[in-house]
């Protein structure tokens, strides 16, 4: 158990950020030059902490699979970002925004964490809006605010339907603005392929030049991963193509623990699937859920009509249709928490009331939206993204409702770290959606880009200086020493042997495969043998894979097979730890549901007693199990309930 | 029930940057129409795969058309035949049965291929290195409601801020200019009061830096404008070049 220390500050839980902050050690500006920080990610986490490291003197090298650092999944966030500045007046606070995100975690977040977040919060929407982020304004020329799921106040700041993407277009342009400076230089198309470890700490890199095919050594006094979430873990999800989770996978090799690994959230208003060679998802985002009004069928033999084409949902009276999220949750109706929402959706479909061709669909309705406010106000809030829904399924939703499925959307879990950002590698810090911290069990709406900008503005450039004050007289190295030189000897041999197999099967094939198994068994309904069956059969992906994978192509020069199929034995491992977790949390959570654990009316059932604790995955060698650790979550500010969304 | 559709394809094959290019020929067949582009890529790539072939290299992220990383010159348009979309969300029913496609990597002397249908787009990145931001650095900055901003500024400004840098505009003008791209970033940080501190300062040097980069000029011909994805306005070029006169008249 002495692997996992928190370092939560002592003191009340509001000083504890400043009462670190006051204490913790610093780095004077001339000894900030000789120090050199690895970040991996250009996200709203790395491009903010890269550029915020940069202005503040440190040597800064960064790190992206992409053309350019501008393209990090970040950018497709659509709805949001909170803050607990209390604008329009509604009674928001601090503590508001904190309890509601760990109510919204379902009580498995870590308080001085959350606390932390919610107290730099207002930070965020100064800087950004000092950076020249456009975010939406009222007529007297002040920032507007809407609303999202579990929270009773307006507290989401946004850009459109775009936020996401002037986030990190803000981020990207202070980053750019250091890159010109000198501070940070840029590696695209550049891809983590390990961490290597020089006595017990993490310092450096090897990098994979997606371009070339040559591997790099790369040095730095410390390593921060800022590479994003493991949803792609299930083939089809919101993610983009290229999200991945192995630089998590690769530090938890080299002794990194994994935290949570079955918190994966589950968005409930995407694009339903329309068929087998579907390679993504599409999200509609949560604001839609201010005005639209999600309905299914009241009778099954509506249900059936539209399934065959028979009838239209515009054709069914207001008193045939069942409005099931304001049925059940009068309180919160269409605004509840995304994972309540995800399964309320699917309860209907299994009841057989879905709509769609597939009959796994729900509609999100903008009737009475348009009748209330007028077909202009709804255009002006979410042309966008009616625009794009029209373009994918050729329906125009301001006339018929959309039709909306649930999706895998966000991890919560990821690299465990303490209060400093700090994993269990000395020296290796995770920051935005790669590590664990501030979700719990359940995300909520418009945190997402809240955390990754907190940690990378605000919580991570101090935090790493109180690691990096006691390696002010550590020398740079060449990278020639025997560690960079093993290391690199096993990413190049981990290589050939794929290149090697030269088998039948696609990356895409297996990944499709990997993703189905994940989807039934590891998916919104999880079951003791449902999870026991699917470590079984992801342990025969893995087989399969490592026999029978084709890579077309050389090992030099660009390879995209090759990248996809590296990044896909990390999503084997990922998965396995996924089904281990799910299987050993006998209990339901926020975005983790045990079928076995629910309440009379079909609400998460936790088990505090026996799970209130962090679930730390140790990686044990290759063809031995993980060992589980446990950090205890002690509530002090907050009384553990059942979350009561009625 | 559901409608399909089969094609040819002739795709722009390259190995690297200074290799010889060439048009290959292929079939695709029973497509369906509610595939998007990219995933008629995919289906063509599988089929290249399972004949033990070198599948085609393209960029594509998001696929929900935001990290401006697709590209594709399709049948003679960047991001092809629909309006106001980009290549991942273009779909096949935009197609017919029985057509040929042409699809190539954008062409322009600051774009150069990489391989197949990827290019080096870090031009972009330099002009915006050169100053497409404000000078402001993390902390010590003031609330944000202290200076109210007028709406139709904060929205003309998030028109402008909508660019995605995916490189449709350079790609379709004859010139090989990008002054839909640094018009869009100027304009969208001089209509706002915290970006128009240094805008001077700023214009001068990503023209500058555009310049030097190997872009061409600007003639006016609108084509940036109607092909680009995002609908940024010509307007835009107009700002910038007021911007960019007014500021070397101080000089």
């Amino acid at each position: 158990m002495s692997k996992l220390n928190a370092r939560i500050p002592e003191g009340p839980l509001a000083q504890k950020w400043t009462n670190y902050k006051d204490h913790q050690k610093l780095v004077n500006p001339a000894n900030k030059r000789k120090l050199d920080v690895i970040v991996v990610g250009t996200g709203l986490a790395g491009g903010a902490a890269a550029a915020s490291l940069g202005e503040m003197g440190f040597n800064v090298k960064n790190f992206t699979i992409q053309d350019s650092p501008r393209r990090a999944h970040s950018i497709a966030a659509q709805g949001g970002i909170n803050a607990a500045k209390n604008y329009p007046n509604d009674g928001d606070s601090v503590f508001r925004l904190f309890y509601d995100t760990i109510k919204g975690g379902d009580y498995r977040a870590r308080e001085a964490n959350v606390h932390r977040l919610a107290e730099v919060s207002n930070n965020i929407i100064d800087q950004c809006v000092a950076q020249g982020v456009p975010f939406a304004r009222e007529y007297g020329g002040l920032l507007d605010n809407r609303s999202f799921g579990g929270a009773q106040v307006s507290r989401t700041f946004y850009a459109k339907g775009q936020t996401g993407q002037q986030l990190l277009l803000g981020a990207y342009q202070a980053l750019m603005r250091q890159v010109n400076a000198g501070t940070v230089k840029m590696y695209t198309r550049t891809e983590l392929v390990d961490i290597v470890i020089v006595d017990g700490k993490a310092r450096g890199i090897i990098a994979r030049d997606l371009v070339t095919g040559e591997l790099q050594r790369h040095f730095g006094h410390a390593v921060v991963l800022a590479t994003g979430g493991y949803g792609n873990t299930f083939f089809l999800s919101t993610n983009a193509m290229g999200s991945n989770g192995s630089a998590a996978i690769k530090a938890y090799h080299k002794g990194a623990m994994f935290a949570n690994p079955c918190y994966a959230q589950i968005h409930p208003t995407c694009i339903p699937v329309h068929g087998e060679f579907q390679s993504k998802l599409t999200l509609m985002s949560e604001s839609l859920r201010n005005d639209g009004r999600i309905w299914v069928p009241k009778k099954k033999e509506d249900a059936e009509a539209i399934r065959a084409g028979k009838m239209k949902p515009t054709q069914i009276a207001e008193e045939d249709r069942d409005y099931y999220l304001e049925r059940r949750y009068p309180a919160f109706g269409n605004l509840v928490p995304r994972d309540v929402a995800s399964r309320a959706a699917k309860e209907r479909c299994d009841a057989g009331y879905g709509v769609g061709a597939t009959g796994l669909a729900v509609y999100l309705d903008f009737k009475s939206a348009i009748e209330r406010l007028g077909q202009k106000t709804i255009e002006a809030r979410y042309g966008n993204l009616f625009q794009m829904y029209y373009k994918i399924v050729d329906e125009n939703p301001y006339e018929t409702p959309m039709m909306i499925y649930p999706a895998i959307h966000y991890t919560m879990g990821g690299i465990w770290v303490d209060y400093e950002l700090q994993t269990t590698i000395p020296g290796l810090f995770a920051a935005g959606e790669a590590n664990f911290s501030d979700h719990g069990a359940n995300r909520l709406g418009a945190s997402a880009l809240m955390q990754g900008l907190a940690d990378g503005y605000f919580v991570l450039p101090y935090t790493i200086q109180n690691y990096l004050a006691d390696d002010i007289r550590t020398p740079r190295m060449t990278g020639n020493e025997p560690e960079f030189v093993e290391a690199e000897k096993a990413v190049k041999a981990r290589f050939e042997k794929l290149m090697n197999i030269k088998g039948k099967r696609s990356v895409d094939s297996l990944h499709k495969e990997l993703g189905l198994v994940m989807w039934d068994f590891v998916g919104m309904g999880r079951t003791k043998e449902g999870l026991e069956h699917a470590i079984q059969r992801i342990a025969e992906i893995k087989k399969e894979f490592w026999s029978n994978v084709r890579i077309p192509g050389n090992i030099t020069g660009m390879n995209i097979e090759l990248e996809k199929a590296s990044r896909l034995a990390d999503f084997i491992e990922i998965g396995n730890l996924m089904a281990r977790d799910a299987l050993k949390r006998e209990e339901s959570c926020g975005g983790h549901f045990r079928e076995e654990y629910q309440t009379e009316e079909g609400e998460a059932l936790r088990q505090d007693d026996k799970f209130a604790y962090v679930g730390c995955w140790e990686y044990k060698g290759e063809n031995a199990e993980p060992e589980l650790h446990k950090e205890e979550l002690v509530y002090e500010a907050v009384k553990m309930v059942q979350r009561n969304y009625k | 029930m559901e409608k399909t559709i089969n094609l040819t394809l002739k795709v722009w094959r390259q190995n690297g940057p200074r290799e010889k290019g060439r048009f290959e020929t292929y079939k695709v067949s029973n497509i369906s129409i509610d595939s998007s582009f990219l995933e008629m890529m995919d289906i063509l790539n599988e089929q290249l795969i399972s004949e033990n072939k070198e599948p085609v290299a393209f960029d594509h992220d998001c696929r929900e058309g935001i990290c401006g990383m697709c590209s594709l010159y399709i049948n003679g348009r960047p991001h092809g035949p629909d309006d106001d979309v980009t290549t991942c969300q273009l779909h096949m029913r935009k197609f017919q049965d029985g057509q040929t496609v042409t699809i190539e990597p954008w062409r322009s002397a600051a774009f150069p291929v990489i391989k197949d249908l990827i290019v080096n787009r870090s031009a972009f990145d330099q002009i915006i290195a050169a100053g497409g931001y404000v000078s402001v650095s993390t902390g010590g900055v003031p609330d944000a409601n202290a200076i109210p901003i007028p709406k139709v500024d904060a929205d003309e400004s998030m028109d402008a801020a909508s660019c995605i840098g995916c490189g449709a505009c350079v790609a379709a003008c004859k010139n090989g200019s990008a002054m839909l791209f640094v018009s869009a970033k100027v304009s969208h940080l001089a209509l706002l009061p915290q970006g128009r501190v240094e805008g001077a300062r700023r214009a001068k040097a990503m023209v500058a830096k555009m310049d030097e980069l190997g872009f061409g000029n600007c003639t006016n011909t609108g084509a940036c404008e109607v092909e680009c994805p995002k609908n940024i306005s010509l307007s835009n070029i107009a700002r910038l070049n007021r911007e960019f006169l007014s500021a070397k008249l101080k000089d």
